[in-house]
């Protein structure tokens, strides 16, 4: 048998040969665990455990009873440091300010200025879209790069390679269900012929009048991402792929991305400079005002109509 | 204003175009336009770097034509600027390290896009490193988290979407825990920017209104960010994420990811909470217990394990309990001895990482202890910088980990009694066992095999495996050899980190 001392453990170590769970004790040598199945070693269980040593012991209950009493008690401090935060959280909210009361911490001269001015230093009407898009404008150029990040990630967790289809390196099954979608449904059909075109214009319509009213690019982006979705699921994504694929999806997403990012990087530089940016701010109230904030909508949308639809299209059949 | 004040900017928004451009390429050209502006912006962050120590003083830089309470702006500082020039060369090393590890583990028409996560990383850690708006700080804070998991998850294998699953879950719990903060925090102050929460702050705190809302922020910022920079009993999801992942994505993910979080951490306690109101609130002690903790049972941990990856991302966590401890002595001697490690892990770890990245390659791809035996004569390159990253990691003078060590010490000497005994045993103990699993690593590295497995096996000599490994142990040497120089600007820099 080896020598089960702490140097030699380290000498076999430092040989390079792999050690065992037995070997990995810090205790030395090996705890003689007695086989509790075998009817002479049964009664060990109650007899002779008071008298082996204490550590022993400890790793016998572990290796016995460990398992399931973490269980309990796993599930159980689940719960209570689930209510304890509840708990902690509701009381938090007992003494913040009253919502809505006018003498708010956060009613003070950010907010004031915000609405009070938006109007003439964005040439915005919309003044939560002037908020978002220009004076928080590097906010929203992260946000809208979470969503390219998210969208990237589910590319990577669910993209099934058509090559690898091909050549026979997957299951059958994988990638079939564009074979298998449910095709045809005329109720379905006839009430897409009818809402597509319109989620698609009046996405386009919140898209450009996020300027003027509620809306915007997110919200615009939203509707016509569902209408593109709508008319998958209704007209199969063969009828799709014939305006919007992979390669078209890549072209949108990566314009819309790099012109927003040159045109907040432009606004940005000639403010932090000190520079007149000639940005034309427009009548505030029209389709064509707000300076850069309606080529941002416009980006934006096209930006969130893509990635919905390829989050649809991946959780669907893992591809474009 | 000069242009070289542009040049944070220009990294942070820039490194975001260049992930979607990556996208879009296939696997080579992404990898040129990656590498072309990881150097640009290491380029750029040492002139940022050289600029703010020679005017001395840090500047406010608005990102808009608005000034901060209004608009977006960053904080460019001596500290900031030292940060960003490590992280962005180490980023460029790390990579370069485990290049041919990264065609290997991505499935071919995936590869772009792990360069696109690591261009969006890059960015988002520039963001934490320089903003000044804790609202900003959360949007870079969830690119941070999704680009870390797919960085894991690109390695397409069983093990890898577990760990990610378990990293994705853990990471979101501590990025729900900061919002929570951040919104509460908004609610009763009613501002974003970092200089005006503070003021704010300090007057609740002198009324003693809202002290129950102050209290449960101040521990939902320390558990949120505890969790994600996997401060010890919140760790259990770093050892399958940073083990099973490629090796360049587990030099990046254990030298950096960690790191921005805690750089937030550091700006929320002197930006927003000062010293004052974090002691009253024991914050504090907190961070210092379960640093010590960290420091301890993070190397008993990694002295079990004999894998050497696991045996790596164990060590993560006990070095990350140096920076809490760092932090939680609560002197000003303490915060430095937490910025100096949070550079010198960064240089070493990843350095550790790509070599065994290299061994694995020499061993038949297993990150088994026994299989690596002999590993340093068939990749010597590696073994050395393997080598130095052990000294590194265990504190022998002229090397990085050396300075931590030594300015925690004095740090601890200079704080209150109990927490001075208690670092200064736990910084021995710790160094022990850092020997007790480094040594014998190292010694398995050179030994000769005698039962001739992988005996023909030699590595390919490969230019960026080689100038990565060669700019890690320059990088690593000189920051302990010259250690005075890093010091005095992180001082000068945590001088000017302030209010």
């Amino acid at each position: 048998m080896k020598s089960n001392g702490i140097f030699a453990k380290l000498s076999r170590f430092v040989e390079g040969e792999s050690l065992t769970e037995d070997d990995l004790r810090l205790g030395g040598d090996k705890p003689e665990v007695p086989d509790t199945d075998s009817p002479e070693n049964r009664w060990l269980t109650s007899v002779q455990d008071t008298e082996l040593p204490v550590y022993t012991r400890v790793e016998l209950w572990f290796s016995r009873k460990g398992l399931e009493v973490f269980n309990n008690v796993y599930r159980v401090a689940a719960v209570i440091i689930c209510l304890t935060l509840i708990g902690v959280l509701l009381s938090v909210v007992v003494f913040l300010p009253p919502f809505g009361s006018p003498d708010n911490p956060a009613v003070n001269e950010v907010v004031a200025r915000y609405i009070s001015k938006a109007i003439e230093e964005t040439g915005t009407v919309n003044a939560v879209s002037g908020m978002i898009s220009a004076y928080r404008g590097f906010d929203t150029l992260g946000e809208a790069h979470v969503l390219f990040t998210a969208a990237c990630s589910v590319i990577i967790l669910l993209r099934v390679d058509p090559s690898a289809r091909r050549h026979g390196r997957l299951s059958e099954n994988v990638g079939k269900d564009m074979e298998f979608e449910p095709n045809g449904d005329i109720i379905l059909r006839q009430a897409a012929k009818l809402l597509v075109p319109m989620a698609f214009i009046f996405g386009l319509y919140v898209i450009l009048n996020g300027t003027s009213s509620p809306g915007g690019g997110f919200s615009g982006g939203a509707l016509i991402g569902a209408g593109l979705i709508l008319n998958s699921v209704a007209f199969g994504f063969r009828r799709t792929e014939r305006f919007f694929n992979e390669e078209v999806y890549h072209i949108v997403k990566t314009t819309c991305l790099t012109i927003y990012a040159l045109l907040m990087a432009y606004f940005i530089y000639m403010g932090a400079n000190g520079l007149d940016n000639h940005i034309w701010l427009g009548i505030p109230g029209n389709i064509i005002s707000g300076g850069i904030i309606l080529p941002i909508n416009v980006a934006v949308g096209f930006e969130v109509a893509c990635t919905l639809y390829c989050f649809y299209t991946l959780f669907r059949k893992g591809g474009m | 204003m000069e242009l070289v004040q542009n040049f944070p900017f220009i990294t942070i928004v820039f490194s975001l175009t260049c992930g979607v451009f990556c996208a879009v390429f296939h696997g080579n050209g992404a990898k040129r336009l990656c590498i072309a502006w990881l150097t640009a912006s290491f380029l750029m962050s040492a002139a940022t770097l050289a600029y703010t120590l020679q005017s001395g003083e840090y500047y406010i830089y608005y990102m808009g034509r608005w000034s901060a309470p209004w608009g977006n702006e960053i904080r460019v500082g001596v500290l900031e600027a030292l940060m960003a020039t490590f992280f962005s060369g180490v980023m460029l090393c790390s990579i370069l390290g485990g290049m041919s590890h990264i065609f290997e583990d991505c499935d071919a028409e995936k590869t772009n896009l792990y360069f696109t996560m690591i261009s969006l990383l890059m960015s988002s850690l520039f963001a934490l490193i320089y903003t000044n708006d804790l609202f900003t700080a959360y949007v870079f804070v969830e690119i941070n988290t999704m680009a870390s998991c797919a960085l894991v998850m690109l390695k397409s294998s069983g093990a890898t979407l577990v760990a990610t699953t378990r990293y994705l879950i853990m990471s979101l719990l501590g990025s729900g825990l900061f919002l929570l903060g951040v919104v509460t925090l908004y609610g009763i102050t009613g501002h974003l920017l970092m200089e005006d929460i503070g003021r704010e702050v300090r007057e609740i705190f002198r009324e003693g209104t809202y002290s129950l809302p102050l209290t449960v922020i101040i521990g939902l910022f320390s558990v949120g960010l505890a969790v994600k920079s996997a401060l010890f009993p919140f760790h259990s999801w770093l050892p399958d994420a940073h083990s099973n992942a490629t090796s360049a994505s587990s030099a990046v993910l254990s030298g950096l990811v960690l790191k921005g979080y805690i750089i937030v951490l550091i700006k929320i306690i002197y930006r927003i909470f000062g010293f004052e109101i974090i002691v009253s609130e024991r914050m504090e002690d907190f961070l210092f217990v379960f640093g010590i903790l960290a420091m301890v049972l993070g190397s008993v941990a990694a002295l079990r394990e004999r894998d050497l990856k696991r045996m790596l991302a164990y060590s993560s966590v006990a070095q990350v309990g140096y920076i809490y401890v760092g932090i939680g002595l609560n002197t000003e001697a303490g915060m430095a001895a937490a910025c100096i490690q949070i550079i010198a892990h960064a240089i070493t770890k990843p350095m550790l990482f790509c070599a065994a990245g290299g061994f694995m390659q020499v061993s038949g791809g297993s990150k088994a202890m026994a299989d690596m035996r002999g590993a340093g004569r068939r990749d010597p390159l590696g073994g050395v910088a393997f080598t130095v990253g052990a000294m590194s990691m265990i504190g022998i003078p002229f090397f990085a980990g050396f300075v931590t060590k030594f300015h925690l010490a004095e740090g601890a000497l200079t704080s209150t009694t109990p927490r001075m005994v208690i670092a200064v045993a736990a910084l021995i103990i710790s160094t022990i066992l850092n020997a007790m699993y480094y040594i014998p690593a190292v010694f398995n590295i050179f030994s000769p095999r005698t039962d001739g497995k992988f005996a023909d096996v030699r590595i390919q000599p490969r230019f960026d495996y080689t100038f990565a490994m060669t700019a890690f142990i320059i990088a690593n040497i000189c920051f302990g050899s010259f250690s005075r120089f890093f010091v005095d600007a992180i001082r000068e820099g945590l001088g000017m980190f302030g209010i």
